[in-house]
């Protein structure tokens, strides 16, 4: 299915969600060593991430599972360069990252991008939602384009997300649902189109009805585009079924990874253990002698 | 005839606009739980069922208007009683009500006692301080809560404690209906289960007669009530027991709200995730015929026409649909094939 016809078909059916077999051969697209993150100091020193290594592959879906606390948010914010990082090293796309300038820093945001949980706080009260997008087409180099290509741009990924271009433009952000909004933050990041998109509990504040169709545009953006998402959430059915692979969070150290299949079904860690036993499920009773 | 502790009969309430129009958001619901049961309602954000938690109690306060319908607890009728009445007589003792952000609830510079002497006090007001006290801290260790919470301000405890705090405090007087309005869904896992599992706790000892449990998390509803009422529109389009619900639902829109469950286990994987597309009606002027056919994909011109009653099917099952039971589970059948 492309994208156009994609906006044909209203009803929006996942299929499963395709695992990629052949990891190990794929380029880097971002990794990691010993990157640690602590706050404060004396005392009241926090070690939010803790030597935490790690390897995300092109075209990879990986989740990062852990509790309120774990250092799963920190750690996607030095991932983005948003806070500094302690000590580590992180290198993307095999080169390690240089973010030391504004210049340089903006550079890097062309490869890397995020959805953040909370769509209502996402953008500028002042911008028009037009404004929004044409920001990402100029942020990309499309400065230059003729109106009429920025527009069919613009209705390209709006139709990418299901939401109607036509009846967008002149309005707000806040005019819209907390659904839209999320779906408009990633019609943003169609048009940018990163190397890596850091998705931050994109659907936790989304009912679970429309959580499908999140969740399947994450799967179309890596799928035809080739973004490697890494996907944040306490959620760990929800990691189960998108993701390639899985990184469980405690305390600000990875304590189990490895892919879906093998973290799910066969945890070794007691942590990523209780964490499977503590969600409600379907098809096994639920233990509530165990709390 | 078994015993009903609760019981609603046509229940109809609006919301008036500034500009008088009137927003009927729970549209004629009628339900019943029996002693000992517990009721899930689910739907998407929107559709009514924070709405109906309000008006079960009877509770009604501007923009929220009672229009008609009965409400019995225990064989009395609280509905038409007046705001004062109802706050005197029924909440707490009859009814206790734990919103969504019930760890909000709390006044920062109280004592957690004071609020449990406050609840009892403004039913009984000759009660005895020391006795409240120690039924109290009875009552929190029974529960599984320390008594040293008593004696702590609302900061000094995590959210998940205040969450089962309040849900204790709200029991404190054995009320004889629960509702539960999302009473987890801002709490991790974690927590989540320890608050499942003080409201089993207080159907299994008896502090609570009946329960109605209101998410849109549906592995949840699956695991802790028996029974599933789907809610859509301010109508209820389905009902049955909360293995027939996931295993095997009628109406479209249940069935499109079950294909959305996510679960860490072996089946899931394989499934297909469906979304369903669009948003619900506006309620200022609602569909002529089913409220659903919008966006339902086996919609039919007949569907458009009149108004859809509730029809029952496999004896103890009701739905809302223009379809023949045999009909959409033909249809479904080949969906999945």
């Amino acid at each position: 299915m492309t994208m156009h016809d994609a906006c044909a078909v209203d009803q929006h059916l996942t299929l499963a969600p395709k695992r990629i077999g052949d990891l190990e051969n794929r380029p880097l697209c971002l990794s990691g060593k010993g990157v640690t993150k602590v706050f404060g100091t004396g005392a009241k020193q926090t070690v939010a991430v803790d030597h935490v290594d790690f390897a995300f592959h092109e075209g990879e879906l990986v989740s990062i599972v852990g509790e309120s606390g774990s250092g799963k948010t920190t750690l996607a914010k030095m991932l983005l360069g948003l806070i500094s990082v302690t000590q580590g090293e992180i290198c993307f796309q095999g080169k390690p990252r240089d973010i030391s300038t504004s210049r340089k820093k903006r550079e890097y945001w062309k490869g890397i991008q995020a959805i953040f949980q909370d769509p209502f706080s996402a953008f500028n009260v002042f911008n028009k939602i037009d404004t929004v997008l044409l920001d990402c087409i100029h942020m990309t180099g499309g400065r230059g384009l003729p109106h009429a290509k920025k527009v069919e741009m613009m209705e390209e990924a709006c139709c990418f997300v299901n939401l109607k271009y036509a009846e967008l433009t002149n309005k707000y952000p806040f005019e819209l649902s907390g659904g839209q909004m999320q779906r408009l933050m990633i019609a943003r990041v169609f048009l940018l189109k990163p190397r890596i998109l850091v998705a931050d509990e994109p659907t936790s504040m989304i009912d679970a009805c429309s959580r499908a169709t999140i969740l399947d545009m994450l799967l179309q953006l890596r799928d035809e585009i080739g973004m490697t998402i890494l996907f944040i959430t306490h959620d760990i059915g929800l990691a189960y079924y998108i993701s390639d692979s899985v990184y469980i969070m405690e305390h600000g150290k990875i304590v189990e990874q490895g892919t879906a299949d093998e973290v799910i079904l066969t945890p070794k860690a007691p942590y990523t253990k209780r964490l499977i036993s503590d969600v409600p499920k379907i098809y096994e009773p639920w233990d509530l002698t165990t709390v | 005839m078994s015993n009903k502790v609760l019981e609603v009969r046509g229940l109809t309430t609006k919301y008036v606009t500034r500009f008088r129009e009137n927003i009927y958001a729970v549209d004629n619901v009628s339900l019943s739980i029996e002693e000992g049961k517990s009721l899930g309602i689910a739907g998407e954000s929107g559709c009514g069922k924070s709405t109906l938690a309000l008006s079960l109690m009877g509770y009604y306060f501007a923009p929220l208007h009672y229009t008609s319908g009965e409400i019995i607890i225990d064989g009395k009728n609280i509905s038409g009683m007046k705001p004062d009445e109802v706050r005197k007589n029924v909440l707490g003792n009859e009814i206790a009500y734990i919103p969504q952000a019930a760890m909000n609830a709390l006044n920062p510079t109280r004592r957690i006692r004071r609020f449990v002497e406050d609840v009892i006090l403004a039913h009984d007001p000759k009660a005895n301080k020391k006795q409240i006290s120690e039924m109290a801290e009875a009552r929190f260790a029974e529960l599984g809560l320390p008594a040293s919470v008593l004696d702590r301000h609302p900061v000094e405890l995590s959210g998940g404690m205040k969450q089962r705090t309040v849900i204790a405090i709200s029991t404190i007087l054995k009320p004889k209906v629960l509702i539960a309005d999302e009473p987890s869904s801002a709490l991790d896992v974690t927590s989540q289960k320890m608050v499942i599992k003080m409201l089993r706790d207080l159907m299994e000892k008896g502090y609570i007669r009946a329960m109605i449990f209101i998410t849109h998390e549906l592995p949840l509803l699956y695991n802790v009530t028996d029974d599933i009422m789907v809610m859509y529109a301010g109508q209820i389009v389905e009902q049955g027991t909360a293995k027939q619900m996931v295993f095997d639902p009628i109406h479209p829109y249940s069935r499109g709200l079950m294909r959305s469950i996510i679960v860490p286990e072996e089946g899931t994987r394989g499934h297909k995730l469906a979304a369903i597309p669009g948003t619900p009606p506006n309620l200022k002027n609602p569909p002529q015929g089913c409220r659903f056919a919008d966006r339902c994909q086996y919609v039919v011109p007949q569907c458009r026409v009149s108004a859809i009653p509730m029809i029952t099917f496999d004896n103890t099952r009701e739905y809302r649909c223009g379809h023949a039971v045999q009909h959409l589970r033909e249809v479904y059948s080949h969906d999945d094939a």
